[in-house]
């Protein structure tokens, strides 16, 4: 046996823009085992419902997230209604629903450019930026906010998006479409691209399910599990297939990415067609009492809910468990075996977002 | 071949104009609900104080006394609250973004004559209403009833 040595990697490294510590033990060149810590950015997020009431809570959920937030503010708005037993109208879930795909697609784009960013292709990750762009851009028509929309709130929705400025929409949609299957095409067939996500960091089913991953990784290893086939908001009524495959290596994670994009196009191009006329929220009366578990679909994976409440304004315990930490576990048992040249690329493959993680 | 593929999205990115904005020549034009900072019109503000009561981050100060609003924009997240519980719609969501500085700052606005007037205006008005509803109750139940107390003004 040659000697075994450990390489810090993080919490500060090039590819990394948020702080993970992985302790890498090696052999030679070979990665054996990597032990993760986290802990670097905790901001105490969850324990603010002792300042805040249930309303104002929303703001804060949003806040674990920049790239998530609307996520965020959506799961605990439906963990609190099912408490308040609010039944939401039906437009606010048709727009919560397209909003949360827009959310998908930009959150999709960003993960692709930081993965060319990775790997040293710059003019791709200039470009895949320069699409993501457009995605804000329609956020901020129909939100108000770039990062954080402050569209949510228990109820409904905020303000509505009339039904022209979504058939503008759609319309950019259909251009950053055609744009974006360029893109797509050099991200899965450039051979420089696969030599470095071919036949790296496999994970078996087996081993996903195990270690209780989720979202684009979990499907990537050939299980076809998706929160949004359980139906929550308008997903119901949406004609919706999760994306996966069966390979389980970094390259079939990046193709179930960039399919769940062009998923994403065809759920707002149907809810588009679909959404019905109405109210966007319904009053709320009365504190909420009672507790809810919720589960909701992040473009990086399943995100769950939990809030207890006393039937006061404040809230007891409210709880967020990320997708990204669901991962870590996954993520240890890629990196064994892998070189150490790709473990950057194997991080990044997750798609990690620490600062939700640790809220 | 795919590497040719991306070569052309390359070139055509090298001759056209560039994606971004020139920055300090060309500003940048918002979007109509862009949640830049909020404004108050003085003229119109009644100092009721419910927007410093909706705020989920207490960044308005209201002070009755001495007539002032006051906002902490550090403090402000941008969420609108005020804007949509202001009784008097004079809060508005302006749609630049504050100017970065050196240090916190409070901005204080003064109730303005204009608004102090017309609040008198209305406290008066309102003071007759609630004057002329007592006498006029207390002639329809006659003399035996004592005179009815004078209701609050509704302002
Ligand atoms: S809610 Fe409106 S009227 Fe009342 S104090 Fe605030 S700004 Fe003035
Ligand atoms: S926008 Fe929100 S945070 Fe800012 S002053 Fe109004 S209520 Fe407070």
């Amino acid at each position: 046996m040659s000697k075994r040595s450990v390489i810090p990697f993080g919490p500060q490294h090039p590819v990394l823009p948020e702080p993970i510590h992985l302790d890498l033990v090696m052999e030679d060149e070979k990665v054996v085992e990597a032990i993760p810590s986290i802990g670097f950015i905790h901001r105490g997020l969850e324990k603010l419902v002792d300042k805040k009431d249930f309303n104002e809570m929303v703001y804060v959920a949003e806040r674990i997230c920049g790239i998530c937030s609307l996520g965020h503010g959506l799961g605990y708005s439906e963990a609190v209604e099912h408490v308040m037993d609010i039944e939401v109208p039906s437009r606010a879930k048709y727009i919560r629903t397209i909003l949360s795909e827009m959310s998908r697609i930009h959150s999709h784009i960003l993960w692709l450019g930081l993965l060319a960013d990775g790997f040293g292709f710059e003019s791709l990750y200039m470009e895949s930026w320069r699409l993501r762009e457009q995605v804000l851009d329609m956020f901020e028509e129909a939100t108000g906010g770039r990062v954080i929309f402050s569209i949510m709130k228990i109820g409904g929705i905020r303000k509505d998006i009339s039904n022209e400025m979504l058939a503008d929409f759609q319309k950019r949609f259909d251009k950053m479409e055609e744009e974006l299957k360029d893109i797509a095409k050099t991200f899965l067939d450039d051979v420089a691209v696969q030599s470095r996500l071919r036949d790296v960091g496999f994970l078996t089913k087996q081993q996903a399910e195990d270690l209780g991953c989720c979202g684009p990784f979990l499907r990537a290893s050939g299980v076809k599990r998706d929160i949004r086939s359980t139906g929550y908001e308008a997903y119901g009524e949406l004609d919706f297939e999760p994306c996966y495959s069966e390979i389980g290596d970094s390259y079939a994670r990046t193709e179930v990415r960039i399919k769940e994009i062009f998923q994403a196009f065809d759920l707002i191009r149907q809810a588009i067609a679909k959404i019905p006329a109405g109210e966007i929220d319904v009053p709320v009366k009365g504190f909420p009492n009672g507790e809810y578990l919720t589960r909701i679909e992040q473009p990086r994976g399943e995100a769950v809910y939990f809030v207890k409440a006393n039937g006061s304004k404040f809230i007891d315990r409210m709880r967020v468990r990320t997708p990204t930490f669901a991962n870590l576990a996954g993520l240890t048992e890629t990196l064994k075996g892998c070189d150490l040249a790709d473990v950057p690329m194997l991080v990044l493959t997750i798609d990690p977002c620490i600062s939700c993680t640790e809220r | 071949m795919a590497i040719i593929n991306f070569n052309k999205t390359v070139l055509h990115n090298l001759i056209s104009k560039p994606a971004t904005r020139l920055y300090p020549f060309e500003e940048r034009v918002y979007p109509e609900r862009t949640r830049g900072h909020v404004e108050n019109d003085m003229d119109v503000c009644v100092l009721c104080g419910l927007c410093s009561i909706k705020c989920p981050t207490h960044a308005i100060t209201v002070d009755k006394a001495a007539k002032t609003w006051s906002i902490r924009p550090m403090s402000c997240i941008q969420c609108r609250c005020c804007v949509d519980n202001c009784p008097k719609k004079c809060l508005s969501m302006a749609q630049k973004f504050q100017e970065p500085g050196p240090e916190k700052v409070t901005k204080t606005f003064h109730q303005t004559e204009k608004a102090i007037a017309a609040q008198e205006a209305l406290m008066k008005a309102a003071k007759e209403r609630a004057a002329a509803a007592a006498a006029a109750k207390a002639a329809a139940a006659g003399t035996a009833t004592p005179a009815a107390p004078v209701q609050k003004p509704t302002e």
